[in-house]
């Protein structure tokens, strides 16, 4: 439980850490100094400024990067209504876990976070027993049915940053196009979950050569093409900014760079399985590859690289999906879609990409922390700029740690990751100048 | 008795994708030598006395559960069959709590039917019991294309070089994907025929020929093999209407004449009559379809003494 209080609890000085800030072009070994929650300073004047302080707590970040806090701006807190699955208190200790120091939970929840009460409740008890930031995302529609809009206003006021149909994509054009229209007014994004049922039908993995082999019905990617490209025409006439989630085809990254290029505000996230992970990883029937959008080919793989390393996708977001295990041990017609994703991220990141030389740090904290925070409008957010709100990720590049689901502070554990053996792991997790999470076990 | 080339090591009979050449033609020769068991007056051999098998069924069927049956019985395994719609499945018993409670009499071989692909290989990982896949959804029938690659050889002498047409929904089809991978692994030459609703197009890359003419397909066919269509495809708009299906593909008399002498005509069963091919043509003298049940036997026979040898 933490209190923000004007107290030097939420001071902290950062030292000799490499220092990546996207924000202000800054990649050098620096001091941070975090003052009542908030970065203070910068480089040698923060050294300055913390010896005239008593008492400030210091951190060595020796031989680690010190990036603005990471925002995972899709994620599954299941509460309230699935709390056998994941609640706030679970999720955000897995999202310290992680590395993140803020998160965007999705409104398909029970009952929706269609209404105030429910904005209320996820804030109330994010205060109450969160370990980090969570930004409630409203429903798009009521009950998420794809037919009558949503007291869009009533939840921008409550603490919406955005509104969203994920999880159960609205299907009628018509009623998408209102429902951007009405947003536009609130200067959100709306961000979707590209599929189009109709298409998608039954199917349990990607359609293609895998899906016929297993003999498993399959998910085209034409039903995530054909709403990207819906929802691009419609942010299009409407003007109101579409981001679209967890992009997993090559036809929608085309699509997307092509908009972007026509100059409609449009962004897009990937998630780490996307572009770690293809549908040959289904011939074992595990569960912990069964997720929507699924797993697609090598080629849709290498496009979602390509989209990262062009600035196409702009963000790495997990989609968090946690599923007890009762639920996913189960013949895979049967199991939930949905993998977790937040204890993962970072190594996978780190290793996966840049490691392997495919993005640098500066574009990692770009996908992680600076255009999260850009796209949701998060004040304060994505920087550590002076005054910027003290939120910060430790990352040891170096590190390598094998994934074992076991340790996990989340309620589940259906990680399509597990065993893997990866270089870099977060090493801090700091929230408004605290410590929540140390991978020395020190917080 | 069987000279063998290479031993059986497998636990389970889930699919023939994990299946080697060898040990497709081990299984083959080991139900050639069971296949004189069935016509002795005393159709009984000691081999698996004292084992427990256990038909796990969660699909209607007719052939494949008795077959089982008749098998383990010719081996004189003690033999329980049970029906999914008659067991605690029906008050939300999961697959696997089922499976372990029956693990709990301690059984030695578990066959297992079921409409969701891939059950099997998620069993076998929980089980310790030998797994045998009788059907799992749209994925795969192993015994079936075991006991048909059985009878081509019985009347062609080889499977090798053979043109093996398959006719009809095979993208529902576990009999077809099984097979399709048998006759690749023993040489054949595979043609599919159907409309392209039900052919799926990711076959191309298997090395099949596929095609929408049937009276071309059948000119050159060794084996012409049929499946069955459903009707309710016709629902899920695979198809416009049964008429225009038998009218594109129903295999009648008349058609059959464009066919080679000797070439022989294969259904796993049940046949709709009239549809997929008319009475004439499934009781003709072409028609082998009698002769793949009986063979079922043998071929399930191998398939349990193998197993049941391997666990030792």
């Amino acid at each position: 439980m933490w209190v923000s209080v004007m107290k030097d609890e939420n001071s902290l000085l950062i030292q000799n850490g490499r220092v990546v800030d996207p924000s202000q072009n800054l990649d050098e070994t620096a001091s941070v100094l975090i003052l009542n929650g908030k970065v203070a300073k910068i480089g040698k004047d923060a050294d300055t400024a913390a010896k005239t302080r008593k008492g400030i707590e210091v951190f060595d970040a020796s031989g680690k990067v010190v990036c603005p806090g990471f925002i995972d701006m899709h994620v599954h807190l299941r509460e309230p209504g699935f709390e056998h699955k994941e609640d706030i208190a679970s999720g955000t200790k897995a999202a310290a876990r992680g590395g993140f120091t803020s998160v965007a939970c999705m409104p398909n929840t029970n009952p929706v976070t269609d209404n105030s009460g429910t904005v209320d409740l996820i804030e109330h008890k994010s205060r109450m027993v969160g370990s980090v930031n969570v930004f409630p995302i409203g429903a798009a529609t009521l009950g998420m049915q794809g037919k009558d809009l949503s007291n869009v206003g009533e939840l921008v006021e409550a603490g919406a940053v955005a509104i969203s149909d994920d999880g159960f994509p609205v299907q009628n054009s018509y009623v998408m196009r209102r429902v951007l229209e009405y947003a536009y007014m609130f200067g959100i994004c709306f961000i979707s979950h590209p599929e189009d049922t109709t298409l998608s039908a039954e199917g349990l993995m990607h359609e293609g050569y895998y899906s016929n082999l297993l003999g498993l019905k399959g998910i085209p990617a034409a039903s995530e093409e054909v709403q990207i490209s819906r929802d691009i025409i419609l942010g299009e006439i409407t003007g109101t900014p579409v981001h679209i989630a967890h992009v997993s085809t090559k036809g929608g990254v085309q699509m997307i760079r092509a908009a972007k290029e026509r100059g409609v505000k449009v962004t897009a996230e990937a998630t780490p399985h996307h572009f770690s992970l293809t549908d040959a990883s289904l011939v074992s029937y595990d569960t912990n590859f069964k997720m929507k959008p699924p797993l697609r080919s090598e080629v849709d793989r290498e496009a979602i690289i390509e989209g990262l390393k062009d600035g196409t996708i702009d963000c790495i977001a997990t989609d968090h999906a946690p599923h007890s295990e009762n639920e996913k041990t189960v013949e895979f017609d049967k199991a939930p879609f949905g993998v977790i994703g937040l204890e993962t991220a970072i190594p996978v990141v780190l290793d996966k990409l840049h490691h392997s030389g495919i993005l640098s740090l500066s574009q990692i904290v770009e996908k992680l922390s600076v255009n999260p925070a850009r796209i949701l409008n998060l004040k304060g957010k994505g920087s550590l700029k002076e005054g910027a709100d003290g939120d910060v990720t430790i990352l040891d590049l170096d590190r390598e740690i094998e994934i074992d689901p076991r340790t996990f502070a989340s309620k589940s554990r259906n990680t399509p990751f597990a065993g893997w053996k990866l270089k870099g792991a977060p090493a801090a997790t700091i929230l408004s100048g605290t410590v929540v999470f140390s991978a020395t076990g020190k917080a | 008795m069987v000279r063998e080339t290479v031993p059986w090591t497998k636990k389970d009979l889930l699919g023939i994708e994990e299946l080697t050449t060898d040990e497709l033609r081990l299984i083959l020769d080991t139900a050639e030598s069971f296949r004189e068991v069935s016509a002795r007056e005393i159709k009984k051999v000691p081999a698996l006395r004292g084992k427990t098998v256990v038909n796990l069924f969660y699909e209607a069927s007719t052939r494949t559960r008795t077959s089982f049956e008749v098998a383990a019985k010719r081996l004189s395994a003690d033999v329980l069959n049970i029906a999914a719609s008659t067991s605690s499945v029906v008050k939300g018993e999961t697959l696997l709590d089922t499976v372990h409670n029956l693990e709990a009499y301690r059984i030695d071989i578990l066959v297992i039917r079921h409409s969701c692909s891939g059950a099997p290989h998620f069993l076998a990982k929980h089980a310790r019991a030998s797994v045998i896949n009788a059907g799992d959804g749209l994925h795969e029938h192993p015994t079936q294309a075991l006991l048909d690659m059985f009878t081509i050889r019985q009347h062609k002498g080889k499977i090798e070089g053979l043109t093996v047409v398959i006719i009809g929904d095979i993208y529902h089809s576990r009999v077809a994907r099984s097979d399709i991978l048998a006759l690749k692994k023993l040489g054949a030459n595979i043609v599919l025929c159907g409309p392209p609703t039900l052919v799926p197009g990711y076959f191309a890359d298997t090395g099949v020929v596929m095609t929408y003419d049937v009276e071309k397909a059948i000119a050159d066919a060794d084996v012409i093999y049929s499946l069955r269509m459903q009707f309710e495809r016709q629902q899920a708009n695979f198809l416009p209407s049964i008429e225009e299906y038998i009218r594109l593909f129903g295999l009648t008399t008349e058609r059959l004449k464009k066919a080679k002498e000797d070439c022989i005509v294969m259904h796993p069963g049940p046949i709709n009559r009239g549809i997929e091919m008319t009475s004439e043509v499934a009781d003709s003298p072409r028609s082998v379809i009698l002769d793949q049940v009986t063979n079922g036997v043998a071929v399930r026979m191998a398939v349990m003494f193998l197993l049941a040898r391997a666990a030792g």
